[in-house]
């Protein structure tokens, strides 16, 4: 975190109350900070305004696919009969690269607790739980101790400050897939079953865990909206720079061989060579940037020309790619392509659930293709399979997005840097006895 | 209905189906894995997608999985689609990126789903080169192998097990492609319905082990339609026979009956019909020597017997068809017919065919049990003596999450959605037993009391539903409340049903059913429905035949007849050791006519060596009144010239032409079924229950084989070089051998085996639907003979609480799937799935008596010994002591009865 900015509620509405000790804020300083301010405002308001204020201030989900938070928030049914209602927060952060959510969780856990009592109420929510990745082990501590405290304050349990809103929120720690992070994934796994994605629809706003209607939010996303309860829909949108239709602030960051890795609160179309220069320090001395990915390990490769793009929703797809956690990672030009490519297909086909085939054949595929060519052992056609592959793998084609996401670096990777690949293929389709691991069952 | 465009072309369909099922309705070919029609869509195979349109002008299109997505008006899809064809046929080539490619080994070559959908798709060449990954396979005891190498993770195994059957020793472990499907640990599974895996798995991960050492080709093997005959339920199955061996059976598709599934001892159980010990032809003794005979000495001797008699005595049996119970009656005339049924038995089930045609109730079909709301069982632990209904209660108590699933519009293929929206929630069953039940996992409550204290709980349900129905004094006030409670549930239920049977030993539960059952209807309760459930496949059918008790037959030895003939009946099965062999020991003669040879048998002058239900036809009536055909599968002769086996009442048709005509008319199933209809109206029925001799497609016959049927020539090379001509059939419409029609598109609904063009493995039923998974297209096999009215009375006789005596046990009757029946406890594999039998004391009758659980006990009643180890219940009542009748020799009549020498070790 770099702290030569000067950080104020009004610009860093997320990280602005940090400490510079980097220990967490607890309730007492987090009151002082205008903490809970936000929840006083929303119990004092209907439900459906809360809504419509976060609908207004065009929050998109900060988990990565960018949904509008208020838009998901109306979905849940109106039926008040389904009273029973559960507000869960994606905290299972496992994308290779991104460590965004930890740094609130970690040092700011009363924004969260806060974010999920605002988010509870205006959904009709009862009961929450915020779904953990297991190694945050700091974090759960923390959210743990901010819960305790919330509920010796009254902000949490029955009747909270006198409203007569009840909510009780509970850290439930996963137990390690990455596939958790699929919002349907997460409630099979937060009901004791298999972590495979459910089928949609029903979407989980009717039918999510136990049956009963959810709502599923990123920790960023819900840490956004105590602010937006608190400063409003005007100040929030103000708060984008470059003319980006996106709304607020986002924890970008540059991870790889640059000179300053780490994470910045920034403004909603920020661009990334900004990011890279002056808060990253740019790349490290002797090396130049050859490609970069926006926001994860499953989205596609941009090329150092992309670097001036603003970095929102709308930009960065238009480009070819996804914002994702908006957390970018450099590839500098002494990395191959082909073993970086392997390297996150490993990743991704070992965190497949194995329930559609597509993702579970497919990808391991993909690994001992890529394997092969990063050996040199490759043959004519390999490229042409993994595109085909690519293509197959394709949203809609498999049953979650676990694949597409996987598909998208290695897409990329074949369109930018085809060459790189062609000097693993050997030629020699018909010497396969030499070969290790490759069967002789082509003559 | 709705219309929908496929490929260019328009088609009305029904619109709560999915695409995929109503393609396949249409007789379009759609590859697919993971879909099941019992089992509903969850999408994860990715095999059946298709392109779909928003409308008639996109060409666009995008794929979708045809199993997930509604056929709704107006969809425009394409299967044909260029981009839709290259995804299915890569789905195939993932699948098999890991399938050893082993088909040459592999017992389901020939019968495979994969391979069928492997050559639709036109995957035909691999290009994945790499190494594969493997698994280490289980041993999950003597019904079903494992190969999990063969695995294509398509996830039905454990849908079914889990989901399905409500198994809970199998699952899913793993991730990624990686994942497993078998038990935590090797062990034999423990539902009684895993056999069906073999079905439901595509591939060959699971396969019948009953056949592994004697393995043959589906396509070389012969087929018939056929009956199970291991319990009153009647489910349809397809033998194989191959070499005059039965090798194993399949599940028969019945729309209204089994559909797709069996329980274990049906499919597992024909062993029995492969014995050595069976008798293959007729025999009698000079002195010690036991003498084979021809067919005119075995019928002239048994005719000679007869004439030589003062009087004869025909006892019958509800293992024989209505045909052969029949014929034995011709014989012997009416007044000298007796049921082989003892009496009590025989007294429960003339009273539950009075109330099936009386109370003005209807009997649900198997399938139609699904459909049930509310279910109360009294006395019977259906899934040990009517398992397949108990499959049954299982998807009716799911009956509630479809319902819930339902109010939020989501379809009733859905089906993970239904599981998630109803997660545990069940529609209430209430269940009373001596003991506890293998219901207990769904049960809302169950009541473990002697038999007549659990009738005094029906009959006091019946009453807090309708006052009117008798009342019951002296119940406790808890007892009350329960019936009250349940009577309310009842009430509020819009299809009730009940279920009770014979088996517990008891009339009065078949009476308290049968007062709940019309009471509700009383109060409004339209749609109320009764089970019951009887012993054997055909005890309904005699029951309406009609005839006098075993006790009966026994009694008219005592008082003068001098030879009886026993016709598919061991006598010893059913009364005491004692009573039958003072009986039989009185005869001049006894003549016994069956397919195994039996204590009953052991003691017969003449043997008369009939055929198993593998051997030949006949009609049997299941618990419901439904008379089903079950035809001969092979001739036995064809392979060793010389046997002879007939079917029993072909034995005792020529026995009668000879007494009678001193002709060798052998008569025709036909005839004989002609001649039933017309002496016996309340069975008229039966000659409708399947197509006669005559029946002809364009002029063939029904082929009983597949057509690329091999070896024909060389199997019988070692009798002789010359081929014979193929025996020639009779009595139905089948003929032996591939020859004649096997158009799954014909006009018929007795269908052999299951195949169709592209379809060689159990999922061909869908060619043969009028929609898939739903009835034959030329209607379900079978007819029912019992339309119920209503002039029933409640009835009044409410039996008194029971009351332990010191030192003396009342027989519950446990009654086990894998061992009770008399034919399937013969076959060796049930007999290593049921293992030792144990008798069931409450521990504190154990600590009265100063034994230890596990310890041998003995016990003598009716002139028999038996030793067996001793296990504890708390659920029994003390004073009572559970014993699983019919295994170990212990006969049906016991139910009821009291022991009063029970101890430890030796008696």
């Amino acid at each position: 975190m770099s702290l030569s900015i000067n950080k104020t509620a009004e610009s860093h509405p997320l990280t602005w109350c940090l400490r510079e000790d980097e220990q967490p804020v607890w309730l007492d300083e987090y009151r002082r900070k205008e903490g809970y301010v936000g929840v006083e405002k929303a119990l004092a308001m209907h439900p459906d305004e809360v809504v419509s204020l976060v609908k207004d201030a065009g929050l998109r989900g900060r988990g990565g696919a960018g949904f509008p938070t208020g838009l998901k928030w109306s979905l849940m049914p109106k039926d008040e009969s389904m009273n029973i209602r559960y507000m869960i927060c994606n905290a299972d952060e496992m994308e290779p690269g991104t460590y965004k959510d930890r740094l609130l969780m970690e040092q700011m856990p009363h924004l969260l607790v806060e974010g999920m009592i605002i988010a509870a109420h205006a959904i009709k929510a009862y009961r929450g739980y915020i779904f953990l990745r297991g190694e945050y082990v700091e974090a759960a501590e923390n959210l743990r101790k901010a819960i305790e405290e919330a509920k010796l304050a009254g902000l949490l349990g029955k009747d909270i400050l006198g409203s007569g809103k009840d909510f009780e929120l509970f850290v439930h720690t996963g137990a390690g897939r990455y596939i958790c992070g699929e919002e349907t994934a997460l409630i099979n796994s937060l009901e004791g079953r298999r972590a495979n994605p459910r089928s949609k629809p029903p979407f989980p706003a009717v039918s999510g865990a136990w049956g009963k209607p959810t709502c599923v939010n990123n920790v960023e996303s819900i840490c956004n909206v105590p602010s937006i309860l608190n400063r409003g829909v005007d100040w929030y949108k103000g708060l984008t720079t470059n003319g980006s239709s996106d709304c607020g602030t986002k924890l970008m960051g540059f991870s790889g061989r640059v000179n300053n890795p780490g994470l910045w609160e920034l403004p909603m179309g920020t661009t990334a060579r900004e990011i890279l220069e002056n808060y990253a320090g740019g790349m490290q001395e002797g090396l130049d940037l050859k490609t970069w990915q926006p926001g994860g390990a499953g989205t596609d490769f941009l090329l150092p020309e992309h670097l001036d793009l603003p970095m929102d929703f709308e930009h960065i797809q238009k480009a070819g790619s996804r914002l994702g956690t908006a957390l970018a990672m450099a590839v500098d030009h002494k990395i191959n392509m082909v073993s970086l490519v392997r390297n996150l297909e490993e990743f991704f086909a070992r965190e497949s659930c194995g329930w559609c085939t597509p993702c579970r054949d497919g990808l391991p595929w993909s690994v001992k293709i890529l394997r092969a060519i990063e050996h040199g052992e490759g043959q004519p056609g390999d490229i042409e399979t993994l595109e085909q592959l690519c293509r197959s793998l394709a949203p809609g084609h498999t049953f979650c997005a676990h694949a597409p996401g996987a598909v998208e670096p290695l897409q990329s990777a074949i369109k930018y840097f085809r060459k790189e690949f062609e000097a693993g293929i050997s030629g020699q389709a018909n010497n396969l006895r030499e070969i290790r691991g490759i069967q002789p069952n082509q003559q | 209905m709705a219309t929908i465009h496929v490929d260019g072309k328009e088609y009305e369909v029904d619109g709560a189906d999915n695409l995929l099922q109503a393609c396949l309705s249409l007789g379009l070919d759609v590859p697919y894995f993971c879909w099941h029609p019992a089992l509903g869509s969850v999408g994860a195979c990715r095999q059946c997608a298709v392109k779909q349109y928003k409308d008639a002008d996109d060409t666009r299109g995008r794929l979708v999985m045809s199993c997930m997505a509604p056929a709704s008006d107006g969809a425009y899809i394409s299967i044909e689609d260029e981009e839709a064809k290259a995804f299915r046929e890569n789905v195939v080539e993932w699948l098999m990126s890991n399938h050893p490619h082993d088909c040459p080994v592999c017992e389901e070559g020939g019968n495979c789903h994969l391979q069928d959908m492997t050559v639709m798709t036109g995957h035909n060449s691999r290009r994945y080169r790499f190494a594969k990954r493997t698994h280490e396979n289980q041993e999950l005891g003597p019904f079903v192998s494992h190969e999990m190498n063969r695995c294509i993770a398509c996830y039905r195994c454990t849908r079914y097990y889990k989901d399905y059957a409500d198994g809970t020793d199998f699952g899913v472990y793993g991730a990624n492609n990686n994942v497993y499907f078998g038990r935590p640990e090797s062990g034999t599974l423990e539902s009684e319905f895993a056999g069906n895996l073999v079905e439901v798995c595509p591939t060959g991960v699971f396969t019948d082990k009953t056949h592994t050492e004697r393995y043959n080709r589906k396509w070389d093997m012969q087929f018939a339609p056929s009956i199970c005959q291991q319990c009153s339920v009647g489910c349809n199955i397809s033998p194989g026979e191959r070499y005059g061996e039965v090798r194993r059976i399949e599940n028969r598709y019945n729309g209204d009956v089994n559909h797709y599934f069996l329980c274990d001892r049906g499919r597992f159980g024909y062993g029995y019909t492969n014995l050595e010990t069976r008798p293959k032809q007729p025999f009698t003794y000079q002195g010690e020597e036991q003498v084979t005979l021809n067919t005119e000495q075995a019928v002239q001797s048994a005719s000679d017997i007869i004439k030589g008699s003062t009087r004869v005595i025909g006892i019958g049996s509800p293992r024989a068809s209505l045909e052969s119970n029949f014929a034995l009656r011709k014989l012997v005339g009416a007044d000298n017919f007796f049921t082989g049924i003892e009496a009590g038995e025989q007294q429960r089930l003339e009273r539950m065919l009075q109330v099936l045609k009386t109370s003005g109730v209807y009997t649900p079909t198997l399938r139609e049990i699904e459909k049930y709301d509310a279910v109360i069982i009294l006395g019977e632990d259906i899934t040990q003596t009517a398992a397949r209904v108990a499959l049954s209660v299982r998807q009716a108590v799911k009956g509630k999450a479809r319902e819930m699933a339902a109010v939020q519009s989501v379809a009733e293929w859905q089906i993970a959605a239904i599981q998630n929206i109803g997660q545990h929630a069940k529609y209430p069953i209430f269940t009373t037993h001596t003991d506890r039940t293998r219901l207990d996992d769904v049960t809302a409550w169950h009541y473990s009391a002697p038999a007549a204290d659990q009738a005094r709980l029906g009959f006091a349900i019946a009453h807090a539903i309708d006052s009117s129905a008798p009342a019951v004094a002296d119940l406790n006030d808890e007892l009350q409340k329960k019936a009250d409670f349940i009577a309310s549930a009842l009430k509020q239920s819009r299809k009730p049903l009940i279920i009770s049977g014979s088996q517990a030993g008891e009339i009065t539960l078949i009476d308290a059913a049968a007062n709940i059952a019309k009471a509700l209807k009383s109060q409004g309760v339209d749609e109320v429905g009764l089970t019951l459930v009887a012993r054997e496949v055909n005890s309904m059918g005699l029951a309406m035949l009609g005839g006098k008790s075993l006790d009966e037959a026994l009694s008219a030895i005592s008082d003068g007849a001098d030879t009886a003939i026993v016709l598919e009946n061991d006598l010893y099965q059913r009364m005491s050791a004692q009573r039958v062999d003072q009986a039989l020991d009185q005869l001049k003669h006894l003549i016994v006519v069956d397919h195994q040879y039996s204590a009953t048998s052991k003691k017969a002058e003449l043997v008369l060596s009939a055929g198993s239900f593998a051997e030949a036809d006949g009609t049997v009536v299941n618990l419901e009144g439904r008379a089903q055909r079950f035809f001969q599968v092979y001739d036995p002769s064809y392979y060793k010239p010389g046997t002879l086996v007939f079917a029993a009442w072909r034995w005792l048709y020529l026995v009668n032409s000879a007494k009678n005509a001193h002709s060798s008319d052998a008569g025709t199933l036909d005839q004989l079924i002609a001649a039933l209809a017309s002496e016996m109206p309340q069975l008229a029925g039966i000659v409708g229950a399947a197509p006669n001799a005559d029946f002809r497609i364009h002029g063939q016959k029904m082929a009983r084989s597949p057509h690329r049927y091999s070896g024909r020539t060389a199997m019988r090379a070692n009798i002789s070089v010359h081929e014979p001509r193929q025996p020639q059939d009779q009595d139905s419409p089948f003929a032996f051998s591939m020859e004649g029609n096997n158009n799954p598109k014909a006009d018929r609904n007795e269908v052999a085996f299951a195949w169709a063009p592209g379809w060689n493995s159990p999922q061909a039923w869908n060619k043969f639907q009028d929609e898939v998974g739903g009835h034959l297209r030329n209607g379900d096999p079978g007819v029912r003979l019992i339309e119920t009215s209503n002039q029933g009375e409640y009835f009044a006789e409410i039996p008194a609480s029971f009351v332990a005596t010191e030192g003396q046990w009342q027989v519950a009757a446990n009654y086990r799937l894998f061992g009770s029946d008399e034919l399937s406890q013969r076959s060796a594999v049930i007999q290593e799935r049921a293992g030792q039998q144990t008798v069931t004391i409450h521990p504190a009758d154990a600590k009265t008596l100063g034994v230890n659980e596990h310890a041998m006990v003995s016990f003598a009643w009716g002139g028999q010994q038996w030793q067996l180890p001793l296990s504890f219940s708390d659920h029994i009542s003390v004073g009572t002591i559970g014993l699983p009748l019919g295994t170990n020799g212990l006969p049906a009549s016991l139910a009821g009865q009291m022991i009063d020498n029970l101890q430890e070790g030796h008696a």
